[in-house]
Order: C-alpha cells, then structure tokens, then sequence
C-alpha cells in the first residue's frame, strides 16, 4: 500500500497538485486507520488529506480512477443476471441465454436517462464500456479514442436529443418524483434538466470505468501521465477547450473575492499616520490615564483609477473577455474603471457594465454591440491607439493606470508607436498584458517589440495564475 | 499544579462508540439532526483518529457551522467558539495577563515598604500564575480536562500574521506563555476549522488539518435534509423543493440558494399550504432564495419562459 501512495502521490504533485511529505504520511496513516473494504470511503480518506483546494478535486479523481482500478463491487459486471433483472421488471430484456440485446440496451439507456430506469448509471457505463469499448492492450491509443467508440456504439446525443424533444411533446413519463407537479412547464423543465444531468454523469461514469480499464491492461502510471490535464489555473488562455473555459468562469468569482480582499488588505497595511492624540487618550482610560499604547491616525491611501483598452478580435477574445471580468468583479478596489474595446475601431464600453445588471451580461453585450470595427475587422492596434487619442485622451490623466490587453498581432497594419508612446506620457503607468507565450512575442506581425519601450512593463498572461499574480500587484 | 505538569492523555473521542466507524458516526449523526454522506463521515472518523483538526471550505450556508454543533451534540461535550474577524489577535484568540487583578494584587501589599525586597520575589513569582491568566477560547480547549469540540468559526477573516498564531496549536496541541512556560493540552480536542473561501489560506495550516469541502448538497440528501428539518412537509413537495432549487443554482447567480434558504423557503411553502410546486407559486416567494435584484429578475425571466 505504501509503494502505491508514493506513486499515487508522485502523480499528484505531477498532475500539479502542492502535495508535501505531510499529505502522504497522513494518507498513509488514514488506510492504516480505516477499514478498507469501501472504495469510496478510500476516495474520501484520500481526498481528506490530499486535496486542500476545491478545484484540484477533478484532477485528483482522475488520478485516483486510474490507481485504485481494481473495479469496486457494485460496477462488476455480470450481465446475465443484469439481463434477467431487466426482464423481471416487466421491460423485455434477454433471450435464453442472457445476452441482452440491443433494443434493450436502448430501453434501458432511455430509462436510466430519463430517471424511471432501475439501473445504476455506473453498471450502464460498465455495461457499455464492456460491450462497445473493445480495449486492445497493445494498440497506442488514448481514452478519448475509446470514449468516442464508446458514445457512438451507446448512441448517447441521438438518444439525449430524442429524449428532450419527447419531453417537450409530452410523449414521455415525467420520473416519480416530478410526477403530481400539476405545472406542466415548470415539470418539463425540471424533467430536461434531469436528462442532461443524467446524460453527463453518464459520460463521466463511462470515462471513469475506461480509464480503470487501461490502467489493469497498461498500468496506471502510464495511464495518468496520458491523461493529466492543466489545473483551472494553469490553461491557456489561448487554446482553452470549451469545457475548460466553463470551468475558468466558475472560478473567476472566487478569485475576485481573493483578490479584492489581498488589495484592500495591503491598502490598509503598512500605514504609518501621525500620532492621533484625542484616540490616545481616550484608551488610555482603561489603563489608568497611563497611555500604554499610542494611536495613530490612518492616512487614506488612493485608489488607482483604470483605464482598460481590450483587444476583443476571435484570437484574443477569451483573454479579454477574462481580464475585463476580473477588472470590473474588483470594481471597488478601484476609485473609477473607464474600458475600452478595439479591433480596427474602438468604442467605450464602460456604459454597457454601468447599465447591465451582472458582470456577465455586460461582456456578452460587449461582444454584440461595441461598435469595434472599422474597416476589415482585423486587429489594427496603431489605428485603434490613433482613434482613442483622437477621441478619447480626456480619458487618461496623471492619475490612471492604462492596461492595454492584447496579442500585439497588428496584421502589418502599421504600429504608430508614437502615439502610445504619448498615452504613457499621460498616464501614470502603462501595462501591456500579453496572452500570447513570450517566445513568440516579435515574430510574424507581433508589433510588441515596437510598443514596449513605452510600457512600464509588458506582462505574459497565458493564464488564470499569471492574471492574478498582475492583478494583485497592482495598486 | 500547573498545567504543564499533568500527563497528556491524547483520546478524544476514541472510546466512544458513536465514533467506531464512518458507517457508525453517519447514524450517530443523523439521530441528532445532521445528515451526513459518506465523505464527511469518513473525514470525521479520520480527524478523530490520526488527532488532527478538519478545516471545512464551502460555500456560505452549506452547515459548516453545523458540523462542529452536531460533534458536540453527540458526543455531549463542550462546544468552544473562537469567532475569527479582522483584528483578532493573541490577547483575544489565546490568553492575556489580567492587568486589572495583577494592580490590585500589588496595590493590596503596599502598607509594609520596608521588608518589600524578599516580598518583591515572592509576589513576582505570584504575579504571573494561572490565577491572573485569562484564558480566550484556544488555551480554554487546550486546558479542559474533558475533551472538547473547538470551532474556528471563518478563519479565512483573520490576517495572516495571526493565522501563524494557531498553527502551535493546530499542531502540537500546546500553548507557549512565556512567563510560565508550555501549557499542554490535558486531553486534545477535536478542532474543526471553517471557512468560506474569501482568502487562501497559508499553506502552513493546510498542510495541519485534514481538508473537507462542503458543496451544496445533492438533489437526494436535500430532500431528506428538507424532510427532517421541515416535518410538516408533504414527501411529494419536498422532492419538488430539492429539484427547484437544484435548477436555480444552475443559472448564472451572483449568489446561488444556500440550504438555509431552501429550508425558509420549505417553511413558507408549507405556511401558504402549498401542495405542488407551480411557477406561480415559485415566483411569488423567490425572494426567500434569492437575494439580488438581478438574480431575482434573471430567475423570474426563466419561470416565465416555461409558462409561455
């Protein structure tokens, strides 16, 4: 047991979780004290004393699915009898000689998505896994290539959709529990909800029993390392998949919160006012008029005020989209966000955030009625710097900070450093926030090399982690 | 007797038989009103045996509070509550010198100066004793003689700086006073740490405790979380509840319906005699769920699309 938690622990840290001797020796001494005959008790024993942050769980249970394969009791598949208690419940089911055959595997899938099945998803996925899978040992391909054979052989979106759209027929019992909401609407709307909850705890069963599979065929080590995935920090703003930025935005909020409650911290730390001397005396009184500790007044420490120009053309949109998000979700960390979005044009936004009811709404106004192309809807940094100046100079004073977002790809539009070079001028400090890897910066049409001699800094910010270490620094 | 002589005696809660094994902590659990899964009794059973405290992350109004109340309840002991908030510091969170009593006491002697020298040790060594300690929360857990549950309510509002203050605590279960030297702990006490996620925590006192994050709860334990704190209610309109409010904390919410909420909102239904969920009904009461005007209106939006 010991060799396998080192390992399992190895492919934590890997996986790039912060996982120190301690976390080890305490999910050594939580087998020792544990009665190990459940795997998920193991699973909660382990995540106890490895996972010390929310977001690394997902990473965790991929890993844990791998090491500890040996498949738990309840997914063993034994489809004779899977058949006959099929048949027992009056839903056909197998022939003779217990193979259950394919209209009603699809009965059963229906039912179990639709919530009146008696099969457990987890024996279903096992089911198919075992069916449609058809692991070979030998041949070098990932999960993702038996997960597609997989969905296709199940049929999952085909049987998904057709079951959403009887739901919205009415041709379809509503599961028990729904069943005496005399509300049809809001019945079928719980009922769909249902079905794509089911679907995806589905697929997340079926990926979970593939990756089990392999790691008894292949071992788990090599298993894991294939399928590490970044943690929500750690991916790239640029290539991000749309499941991982789903799960970017659910972190987004948290991380505002952190992050606004670390500014205000520092504002108010390290202030050293003069002595306050009414405050002294007054505490003195309960130490007998002697003044054993001295007051200070607290000096107001200012409030940078933003100025945020975004590049919000398709290759950069994501990062944009992240970065105004935090800006104004820290909002009264700020004394005033003015925003600005360009891509051959650009146009103020900070309106469309003052007059829409969430953070969220706003950026997907933002996207739709910006007026932020001019010409050919390329990215055209030097026409879109020259157009702010011509417009908006008003906007930068001695008291901004200007964050200028953006890949710094031009299109061999010409660079007009000058005039960002006036903008710096103006301005207290100027950032450039690149999400592109700096490697690249200057090749092709990067016009960053042109640009940053004006710039107090140009930061890379490929990431989540990389955003947050600039935001936090800024004050 | 100082407290740094007498022996340790490290069981909490070992013998209990409420504490035997997770299977038996869930029971234990649910005969005094909390419905835990099989995770957080794992965790509990785990804290209780490797000596180590649990920090509870979650969301506001997952019963993170609730958590150290019902350990309490059922091993019928004493609850000690360190309510962490910005400031709070050594004199409030471990002990502080009585400063009032310790004046007196050398006020109560000044008649005979002259012999004041062989007085002045005696009355020195006296000064600084147990009698004129007040002991704040974390050195009253470390002292009691029986074991106790200590709750370090949303330590995530205190600074860093006095996060560190803990950690000898967390980990060693003594105090160091320097005047008197190392208080240990008489038996250790079962230390639960919340949090709700407003700061990271150091990595110092992650690495001490054993981690448990409360979520929101699945659509089945709401139900019978619903169903045992709302007796009155109908099993029907319960699962409808549970189902409701699963669905609200879909949409994009600035503050998603805690289970508190969900048990107001039960509450209401049942005073309005409702039987069956209808979006009617949903939209009048929303308010009890949530509590920004924008989460209101986005919610009453979706309700009203389901009617058209």
């Amino acid at each position: 047991m010991i060799g396998t938690l080192t390992a399992f622990s190895d492919e934590l840290r890997r996986a790039g979780l912060p996982v120190s001797l301690t976390e080890t020796l305490d999910a050594v001494r939580a087998t020792e004290a544990l009665p190990l005959a459940n795997p998920a008790v193991l699973r909660a024993a382990l995540a106890a004393s490895f996972v010390k942050d929310v977001t690394h769980q997902r990473a965790f249970d991929t890993v844990f699915d791998v090491f500890f394969s040996g498949a738990p009791p309840r997914a063993r598949l034994d489809e004779p009898a899977l058949a006959g208690e099929l048949a027992d419940g009056g839903q056909g089911g197998g022939d003779a000689t217990g193979e259950l055959d394919a209209a009603s595997l699809a009965d059963a899938l229906a039912d179990a998505l639709s919530g009146r099945g008696e099969l457990d998803l987890n024996r279903l996925a096992a089911l198919a896994v075992e069916r449609f899978a058809g692991i070979e040992a030998n041949r070098p391909v990932g999960l993702s290539y038996y997960l597609y054979r997989v969905l296709r052989g199940l049929d999952l979106d085909a049987t998904v959709s057709g079951l959403l759209e009887q739901v919205r027929a009415g041709t379809i019992e509503s599961p028990p529990e729904l069943d005496q909401i005399p509300d049809l609407g809001l019945r079928r709307r719980l009922q769909r909800e249902g079905v794509a909850d089911r679907s995806e705890a589905l697929r997340q069963a079926i990926e979970a029993e593939l990756a089990r599979r392999l790691a008894a065929v292949r071992g788990a080590v090599p298993v894991a390392r294939s399928l590490r995935r970044n943690l929500v920090e750690d991916v790239d703003f640029m290539h991000a998949s749309r499941t991982d930025l789903a799960a970017m935005r659910r972190s987004l909020a948290p991380l505002a919160r952190v992050l606004a409650a670390r500014l205000a911290r520092r504002r108010r730390l390290g202030r050293q006012g003069a002595l306050d001397f009414r405050s002294t005396i007054r505490h003195s009184l309960s130490t007998g008029g002697v003044p054993v500790a001295p007051r200070f007044r607290l000096p107001r420490r200012t409030k940078p005020e933003l100025v945020v120009l975004a590049d919000v053309s398709g290759s950069v949109a994501a990062f944009a989209r992240f970065t105004l998000h935090l800006v104004y979700a820290l909002g009264s960390q700020f004394s005033a966000v003015r925003s600005f979005a360009f891509i051959d044009g650009i146009d103020e936004v900070s309106r469309i955030f003052a007059q829409s009811s969430s953070i969220t709404e706003a950026i997907e106004r933002v996207e739709t009625e910006a007026a932020v192309v001019a010409a050919d809807g390329h990215s055209d940094y030097g026409g879109a710097f020259s157009r702010f100046s011509a417009r908006y100079l008003d906007a930068v004073t001695a008291r901004s900070t200007v964050l200028v977002l953006g890949d710094g790809r031009g299109n061999y539009h010409p660079a007009h450093p000058e005039v960002l070079a006036g903008l710096a001028r103006r301005a207290r400090r100027l950032y450039w926030l690149n999400p592109e890897p700096r490697a690249y910066w200057g090749s092709g049409d990067s016009l960053i090399a042109q640009y940053a001699p004006s710039c107090d800094a140009v930061v890379e910010c490929r990431n989540l982690r990389q955003l947050e270490r600039f935001v936090s620094e800024l004050s | 007797m100082s407290p740094a002589e007498l022996p340790l005696t490290p069981s909490r809660f070992s013998d209990a038989p409420s504490f035997a094994s997770p299977a038996a902590l869930v029971e234990a659990l649910r005969r005094v009103g909390y419905l835990a899964d099989e995770q957080i009794a794992t965790v509990l059973y785990l804290a209780n045996q490797l000596h180590k405290p649990i920090l509870v992350e979650g969301p506001a109004g997952t019963g993170k509070t609730e958590l150290a109340k019902s350990v309490a309840a059922l091993a019928g002991s004493r609850l000690i509550r360190l309510q962490c908030y910005e400031g709070l510091d050594e004199s409030k969170a471990l002990y502080e010198w009585n400063y009032r009593k310790q004046l007196l006491r050398i006020q109560a002697d000044r008649p005979d100066e002259e012999r004041s020298d062989g007085r002045w040790a005696s009355l020195e060594a006296d000064l600084f004793s147990e009698e004129f300690l007040l002991a704040r929360p974390l050195l009253e857990a470390i002292g009691a003689s029986e074991p106790v549950v200590l709750l370090i309510d949303e330590v995530d509002r205190v600074e860093l700086e006095t996060e560190a203050l803990m950690l000898e605590v967390l980990a060693e279960y003594q105090v160091s006073i320097p005047e008197l030297g190392t208080v240990r702990a008489r038996s250790i006490p079962f230390v639960v740490l919340t949090s709700n996620d407003t700061r990271e925590l150091s990595e110092a006192l992650k690495r001490r405790c054993l981690y448990l994050h409360l979520d929101y709860p699945s659509l089945e334990r709401e139900r019978e979380i619903v169903l045992e704190r709302v007796p009155q209610i109908g099993a029907a309109l319960a699962g409808e509840v549970a189902q409701m409010v699963a669905s609200l904390r879909k949409l994009e919410l600035e503050k998603r319906p805690s289970v508190s909420e969900t048990l107001d909102w039960a509450r209401t239904l049942v005073l309005l005699e409702v039987e069956h969920l209808s979006s009617e009904v949903t939209t009048a009461t929303l308010s009890l769920l949530l509590k920004h005007r924008h989460d209101l209106e986005l919610a009453a939006r979706e309700l009203a699309g389901e009617r058209a």
